[in-house]
């Protein structure tokens, strides 16, 4: 039921859209070096990290846009950004 | 129905606009103070410290953030109002084609003065006119009774067609003039004006999070939305003329919707104008009247939405004589509007008042004779 006089979003998932075939880097957790501390899931631009305390942490990839931001932030270098050229 | 609780009192317009604020039971109203402007929300200040008025005032530190706060408060569905001036309004412009393009019902009262440099805090009609083509409406008062009336029927405009509203009233002319003026009773407002509905133009609630304003998913989004508030617009026309005969109903007092028409009936010539000065326009076609010139006046109560086809009317004229209390650098912007619908030739454009410069009606009625004598001397002609 749409009532509004001007355009409005909803929030859903992935804000920026489906991740299209240009992402060549993604990133890959190491879950033996996390430390749990939610700094991935705090500092990710497209909210696509689910994290919980005590609940290892996922990665949507169909919206992550590769940006290396988490990888950039983790204080234990636990994730890495791994290629995905597939070469 | 003239209600026996009309009180008759006098004040300057200012003041008449903070009591039109008044009665129409706004929840929030943001502003800074600038001159000629400051009297409005110092009054509603004064009404809300005093118990008067239950609504929340909020200080900022800049015009951008008071209409930025107006803003907030009507998509969120309050009803709101703010004021300025000149300079102040211009700190604005951002901010009102934000509020434009959200379909915000905010009703700003705009006391006109010129732009500086040099700093002149007197009467000039280019501030407001600079905002006409943001996407609001755009009134100018021509009496204090009328600024009263006018503040009133915005908010009702504004809460109908969901355009803002800019109500015009001249800095000083109107704003610091005392005139006697009748303040309709409470309930009279009330009944002319209902609660605000706070569900549109959207609605806002904790829990229920959206989005306004984002990159949509397709311009053509945006270009839809765009044609509506055109759309909107020409409704409001519709909106004004019916608004006009209710309060008429209510009060007494009608002023005609978009334009006031003056001794038009078997004229050959036209003045149309805006503002306070048509008072003096008035008394300069009242005396060429004497004088056995078939002349009337058009005043614009609105320029946005322009009233096309009331001007369209004068085509059968002789000559439409516009006077325009502002310049640009291609003339006089009333005269060029009223030009696109007349024709040039059918037009001559008279810049005066500039800069608050004095223009009295002994001034229109010689303007008004060398525009229709098709002879100039000391008027600034721009078409």
């Amino acid at each position: 039921m749409e009532t509004a006089l001007l355009p409005i979003s909803r929030p859903a998932l992935g804000s920026g859209g489906i991740t299209g075939t240009w992402r060549t880097l993604k990133p890959v957790v190491n879950l033996a070096k996390c430390i749990d501390c939610g700094i991935c899931w705090l500092y990710c631009p497209e909210s696509v990290i689910d994290w919980e305390k005590g609940q290892k942490i996922k990665i949507d990839y169909t919206y992550c846009k590769g940006c290396g931001i988490c990888a950039h932030e983790c204080p234990t270098k636990a994730i890495e950004m791994v290629p995905e050229t597939g070469l | 129905m003239r209600a026996l609780t009309t009180t008759k009192t006098a004040l300057t317009g200012n003041y008449a606009v903070a009591h039109a604020v008044k009665m129409a039971r706004p929840h929030v109203i943001s502003a800074y103070p600038i001159t000629p402007q400051t009297t409005i929300v110092e009054k509603l200040s004064e009404f809300i410290a005093k118990g008067e008025l239950k609504a929340s005032f909020i200080n900022v530190e800049s015009e951008f953030s008071a209409l930025a706060v107006v803003y907030g408060a009507a998509m969120a569905g309050a009803r709101a109002f703010t004021a300025t001036s000149s300079h102040g309004l211009f700190y604005m412009y951002e901010m009102l084609w934000w509020a434009a393009a959200s379909r915000a019902p905010i009703v700003m009262a705009v006391v006109t003065r010129t732009l500086g440099p040099p700093w002149n805090i007197h009467d000039e009609h280019n501030d407001i006119l600079a905002i006409r083509d943001s996407g609001w409406a755009v009134a100018m008062a021509s009496t204090v009774q009328e600024a009263f009336d006018l503040t009133v029927q915005a908010f009702r405009l504004a809460e109908s067609a969901y355009v803002p509203v800019a109500v015009g009233l001249d800095g000083f002319v109107l704003s610091h003039t005392v005139e006697t003026i009748e303040l309709p009773p409470q309930e009279v407002v009330d009944k002319f004006l209902p609660p605000r509905n706070p569900d549109l133009p959207l609605r806002l609630r904790p829990g229920e999070p959206i989005t306004m304003g984002n990159i949509p998913s397709d311009d053509r989004i945006h270009a839809e939305h765009l044609k509506n508030i055109y759309r909107a617009h020409q409704e409001a026309k519709r909106a004004i003329y019916s608004m006009d005969v209710e309060y008429g109903k209510l009060t007494g007092r009608e002023y005609g919707g978009m334009v006031e028409k003056y001794e038009l009936d078997g004229a050959k010539f036209a003045v149309v104008c805006m503002g306070a000065w048509c008072g003096d326009a008035k008394e300069a076609v009242r005396a060429l009247r004497r004088e056995g010139v078939p002349i009337g006046l058009m005043r614009l109560r609105f320029v946005r939405p322009f009233p096309d086809e009331e001007v369209e009317a004068l085509a059968g004229l002789d000559r439409v004589v516009v006077f325009d209390r502002d310049i640009t650098p291609a003339g006089g912007i009333l005269g060029r509007e009223v030009a696109s619908v007349l024709g040039r030739d059918k037009v001559t454009n008279v810049l005066a008042g500039l800069a608050g410069v004095d223009f009295k009606a002994e001034d229109f009625r010689k303007a008004i004779k060398h525009a229709i004598e098709r002879e100039y001397r000391d008027w600034i002609v721009a078409l």
